[in-house]
């Protein structure tokens, strides 16, 4: 099982123009959890996560994944709120565009992983949406599993699609065991996948809240999950 | 369901093997009917294009034509591609140069040709110079439009992954702006085949427009209609041989849009 990466994020100053989103942000993640930021709409997750992957470096502060700084760490595997597959490539092919020393075999491994082993040469036009997803969340472990990024890749799908990627993502996670960083502004998405969930709220954005949850992921029972996640949402609007 | 799927097709694929059958039925009745030295028909001009093959200079005129049109749209695609491409990506470009390219779409094709003739003689390269002058501003746009509607999702997707410059243009861009380039290419096409025409009737040495003009000058339909004949046959064939294929292979990926 390969290790997660470990990150440390201390954020001085971001803005956008004369908008502060951000003024003395702290978070630190050991190697492998798994993390759910979230917080209301506009406060600035997704930012972050950018950040994190190195795309966004208009900030002062630093950012440091395992030791270094994010253009110099090795690619996060990243998933967006949308599958943003490549239309005229397979399943694999999408794999093979962003990590193309990747040998096809281990490719149709991952696609194998995530449910997908009948769909390796497939173009996202022949599959569902939850297959695009899973070939999205199998792109981002062919770059990383070490660190995984999602912005919130259960946003605009059903309740029942996201329980099963729930299961799949929580699969991922005991299977590689990467740090995870998960933005969402559903609790529910926290309540079910995290270790731990960091609350944003405000402007200039705050850390308001940073619980652990306890009890593991393959012990939370529906009824669990329904209860954190009305906790985490009495939080969030607080 | 699935076999109600595919009847259309399938009908439409034996509407497309009619449809020009039907054309020269339709022409010999015509033909038949107008009784007419003027309008003679395809069994008399299908004659006549077997006399100019075998004993004539039509095989020279259509090849001459052709290497024209050829020379002159790789050129004009070139081009097009590249400064649709600025225009599309720089602003400034845009801004600086769009009005040229308006202009140059909307000036006659006739005015570009005399033109060059006029200041470069009667000559080859002046001939695909003007097509070149012609054709390119409508490459160019289609390029410009193609450029501006990049998914930009995909150019941050490449961004996160580190994806390199080369495999960015090759895997995320090219294949994005193809449709833009092959409808640039087939409308280009049919523009430079008629544009090439009407400039060697203007002026050459030889070619199917230059043969046309002196057929003209005769009142010779059988002559006109014998050389289109054997210049459509080309255009098809490029359509069937080449632009379809092609059009398959890359953008066999799009959902059928029937």
């Amino acid at each position: 099982m390969a290790s997660g990466a470990e990150l440390k994020a201390d954020i001085a100053e971001k803005s956008f123009g004369q908008n502060t989103l951000f003024e003395g942000l702290r978070i630190e993640v050991p190697a492998g959890q798994v993390v759910a930021l979230i917080g209301p709409s506009g406060v600035g997750k997704s930012t972050v996560l950018r950040m994190i992957a190195g795309i966004d470096t208009a900030y002062e502060g630093r950012i440091l994944v395992d030791g270094v700084a994010p253009s110099a760490a090795e690619v996060p595997g990243f998933v967006f709120q949308d599958p943003r597959l490549l239309p005229w490539e397979t399943a694999l092919g999408n794999l093979l565009a962003v990590k193309p020393d990747l040998p096809p075999d281990e490719g149709r491994k991952l696609l194998a992983a995530v449910g997908l082993e009948a769909a390796a040469d497939l173009r996202p036009a022949e599959l569902s949406g939850g297959m695009q997803r899973r070939v999205a969340l199998a792109r981002a472990l062919a770059v990383s599993s070490r660190l995984l990024l999602l912005d919130e890749p259960f946003v605009s799908i059903d309740r029942k699609l996201a329980m099963e990627l729930w299961a799949l993502l929580a699969g991922v996670v005991d299977r590689f065991g990467p740090t995870v960083i998960l933005v969402t502004h559903d609790p529910y998405d926290a309540a079910a996948l995290a270790d731990r969930v960091i609350t944003l709220r405000g402007r200039p954005a705050k850390l308001v809240d940073d619980t652990m949850l306890d009890v593991p992921r393959a012990d939370r029972q529906d009824d669990l999950v329904a209860k954190i996640a009305r906790e985490l949402d009495a939080g969030m609007r607080a | 369901m699935a076999e109600a799927g595919r009847k259309p097709r399938s009908t439409r694929r034996w509407a497309e093997w009619a449809s020009l059958p039907l054309l020269l039925l339709l022409w010999q009745v015509a033909a038949m009917l107008v009784a007419h030295r003027l309008f003679p028909t395809p069994v008399v001009v299908f004659g006549e294009l077997y006399d100019l093959a075998a004993h004539g200079s039509l095989i020279a005129d259509v090849t001459k034509t052709l290497g024209r049109a050829v020379l002159a749209f790789f050129a004009a695609m070139t081009m097009g591609v590249v400064i649709g491409g600025a225009l599309g990506r720089f602003g400034w470009a845009d801004g600086l140069f769009g009005n040229w390219i308006l202009i140059g779409l909307n000036i006659p094709a006739i005015v570009v040709a005399i033109t060059c003739y006029i200041w470069l003689g009667l000559t080859e390269f002046a001939l695909i110079l003007a097509v070149v002058i012609n054709k390119t501003p409508l490459v160019a746009v289609n390029m410009r439009e193609g450029v501006r509607a990049l998914d930009h999702g995909l150019a941050e997707l490449a961004k996160v992954y580190r994806v390199g410059f080369w495999r960015r243009v090759n895997k995320f861009i090219i294949p994005q702006l193809m449709p833009y380039v092959l409808t640039a290419a087939r409308t280009g096409l049919s523009l430079i085949w008629k544009i090439v025409l009407v400039f060697e009737v203007l002026g050459s040495d030889g070619g199917v427009g230059f043969r046309i003009g002196i057929f003209f000058q005769h009142f010779d339909m059988k002559g006109i209609l014998a050389y289109t004949l054997a210049f459509m046959a080309v255009v098809i064939l490029i359509e069937y041989g080449v632009m379809r294929p092609l059009e398959h292979r890359v953008l066999g990926w799009r959902p059928a849009r029937n």
